[in-house]
């Protein structure tokens, strides 16, 4: 008898490799290669969150790590955070500023209006979620012609380049607190240093900017429903293109290398009093922004970050005030990658855990004893 | 596309290479380090393999395994992705010829080196995880050497069961001071620590940890004055006899057990493949 352990096991991989795209590949003659353009335009939403999971804006990278795990937006972003991994830190940005957002959509629920006006933009909000059968064998002319109306009629010139934030017209009303003092200057860099608890607001930001989006809402919504009070009023949720700066190498001097897509949303929470100095109450603020065009994922953030100050004020009284229990467990790589890890071999602890079994086994009394 | 030697640019071997040092000396305690994301799973050794990365130069010779086989799927894997971004380096399956050994759930059998080097892939790093959920609070109870309720833990199993359950992951005091998680190896493998001449490294890639057991050092698992630690049990409750690897007959190496598909029976190899293939290699003619 020959050894039994897990072998030929370089052979079992390369035949799933094969096996894998073989099936990306089953449509055989009628089956077409996705273009990357098509996955980053087409599939816009899966694409942004890519990016913003994935934590490197990188859109034609994205499009490939789609094309290549099949549509698996885990394995999409996780490949995407690999390369990363290979790539030295250039200079850190510059703070960004997103008032300098050359807006495609931006809203506000606290105020029927405000200044620049509120631009619905692109939105499934209030669209009908019927099937729209013509789609299914959509007319290639018909698609291409689309974009091409839409922009008809439209004077680019009227557009305004950006529009003010909400958020500045609460603070000149002293409706919500100036920007604290002794605030972080330099974010930290989570892509550099270990979260070490406790962690300042802005790794807490960064954590789960890059965080998958379905754990910070399945936490966000835990407060929402009752495991938590913010209740929040959304100020402002604003989606489009922000100019990023970077010096440059040579003289030093900003420059603009790019803008990237990205959301934003801050909402206003219910005030409390500030006891400690007599000040008046305000309304607290959550932040969230990702890249991307994600609104799910910047609210629910926008509700983490208003959740965990309060946590690490007064102490988490629940799982979304807990910053360990927020952090630790909304990045969709470490998750998954640890869920998965439980399909390797594990015979060594388990035959350690029978080993304790039985000798517990044989210690305990037997079941007819007792009775 | 082409990549860095070894995968990971060189500021962030660095960094891996500065928390060993660190690791090295605070024996035991968890330095955390900004851990990269690796083209592999989360879980699949991400720590112990940036471990490797920023260690291993070209000339020297890599051991991977993974419960104790060169041949697992998992260890020829991480073995591959090392040989493709690492040009120049060897690999070996022979304990005995490697410089670094990459491992998960096993310390090889042969005892290892001072000129050798081994990394442990871990899940996770805190052995108090098990009764402090918090890591804040976790860090404090390390710094003041604080494991009365690992302790408790460890009396209650005697009260409720006789017998202390935990089997593998066995909490081990490193230098008197840190109580470190030895990452999953069984119990039979935490005496090779003690006072081990090879350097033993432990990375924690998704909890972001490095730590270190170094060279002759007091390695001693948590265990009381009258109830002492003890390694997996392979005596056969009938006989008392020792079981032994039905195909190299070693009777101390820890051993898997199977039940075989043809007669039925429950029998036992070496979990080491290389210590039984080089048992077998000595012991010529002898049937396979």
């Amino acid at each position: 008898m020959g050894y039994v352990a897990i072998k030929g096991g370089g052979q079992a991989i390369a035949g799933a490799d094969q096996v894998l795209e073989a099936l990306r590949c089953a449509e055989g003659e009628a089956g077409e290669s996705l273009a990357l353009s098509a996955i980053e335009n087409q599939l816009r939403y899966l694409h942004g969150r890519v990016l913003s999971e994935g934590g490197l804006y990188h859109p034609k990278l994205a499009s490939l790590a789609i094309k290549q795990m099949q549509g698996d937006t885990l394995e999409a972003a996780f490949a995407l955070r690999a390369y990363r991994s290979t790539r030295p830190r250039v200079p850190g940005p510059q703070l960004i500023d997103t008032r300098l957002m050359r807006v495609t959509r931006r809203i506000s629920s606290s105020f029927k209006d405000i200044p620049g006006g509120q631009r619905l933009g692109a939105t499934f909000d209030y669209a009908l979620r019927l099937m729209r059968m013509e789609l299914v064998d959509e007319s290639p002319e018909a698609f291409k012609a689309t974009a091409a109306r839409f922009f008809k009629d439209i004077d680019i010139a009227d557009i305004p380049d950006s529009f003010p934030k909400v958020l500045d017209n609460l603070r000149e009303e002293g409706l919500l607190a100036p920007t604290p003092a002794g605030r972080e200057q330099v974010a930290f860099d989570i892509t550099r240093e270990p979260l070490i608890f406790p962690v300042s607001r802005s790794a807490a930001l960064a954590t789960m900017a890059r965080a998958e989006t379905g754990s910070l809402l399945a936490i966000a919504y835990s407060n929402m429903r009752g495991y938590g009070d913010v209740h929040p009023t959304i100020a402002e949720v604003r989606v489009g293109y922000v100019p990023i700066m970077l010096p440059h190498p040579e003289t030093g001097e900003l420059i603009e290398a790019g803008e990237v897509l990205m959301t934003e949303c801050e909402v206003v929470a219910m005030y409390e009093a500030d006891e400690d100095d007599g000040g008046l109450p305000t309304f607290s603020l959550g932040y969230g922004a990702c890249l991307g065009h994600n609104e799910t994922k910047a609210i629910s953030m926008a509700i983490l970050d208003r959740s965990l100050q309060k946590g690490m004020k007064d102490g988490a009284s629940n799982p979304s005030e807990d910053p360990e229990f927020v952090l630790l467990h909304v990045d969709g790589i470490e998750s998954m990658g640890f869920a998965n890890h439980y399909k390797m071999p594990h015979y060594v602890t388990f035959q350690s855990d029978m080993d304790r079994l039985r000798a517990t086994q044989n210690k305990a009394p037997t079941q007819g004893d007792a009775s | 596309m082409s990549y860095n030697f070894a995968f990971l640019d060189e500021y962030a071997k660095k960094e891996v290479r500065r928390s060993i040092l660190k690791a090295i000396a605070i024996p035991g305690y968890q330095v955390p380090y900004a851990s990269r994301e690796m083209p592999m799973g989360r879980g699949f050794g991400t720590g112990g393999l940036q471990l490797t990365l920023s260690l291993i130069g070209e000339g020297e010779t890599l051991k991977v395994i993974d419960q104790g086989s060169d041949d697992s799927v998992n260890a020829v894997n991480l073995r591959h992705f090392i040989e493709k971004v690492c040009p120049g380096i060897h690999t070996t399956t022979h304990t005995t010829e490697a410089d670094l050994i990459q491992s998960r759930h096993r310390i090889p059998e042969i005892p290892l080196r001072e000129d050798q080097i081994i990394a442990l892939q871990v899940p996770y790093p805190d052995a108090l995880v098990v009764v402090e959920s918090s890591e804040e609070k976790r860090k404090i109870m390390h710094g003041e050497a604080d494991y009365s309720r690992l302790l408790v833990k460890l009396y209650e199993d005697i009260v409720k069961f006789d017998e202390i359950t935990l089997s593998h992951r066995y909490p081990t005091r490193i230098n008197g001071h840190y109580v470190i998680d030895p990452s999953p190896i069984p119990r039979w493998d935490v005496p090779k620590m003690h006072q081990s001449p090879a350097l033993i490294l432990l990375g924690a890639g998704r909890e972001k940890k490095i730590y270190a057991v170094p060279p002759y050092t007091v390695a001693e698992p948590l265990a009381f004055e009258d109830v002492v630690f003890r390694v997996e049990n392979f005596n056969d409750p009938a006989t008392g006899q020792r079981r032994v690897c039905e195909r190299c007959g070693a009777d101390d190496s820890f051993l898997d057990e199977f039940i075989d598909a043809k007669s039925g029976e429950k029998v036992y190899q070496c979990s080491d493949s290389d210590y039984c293939d080089s048992r077998m290699a000595h012991a010529e003619g002898k049937p396979c």
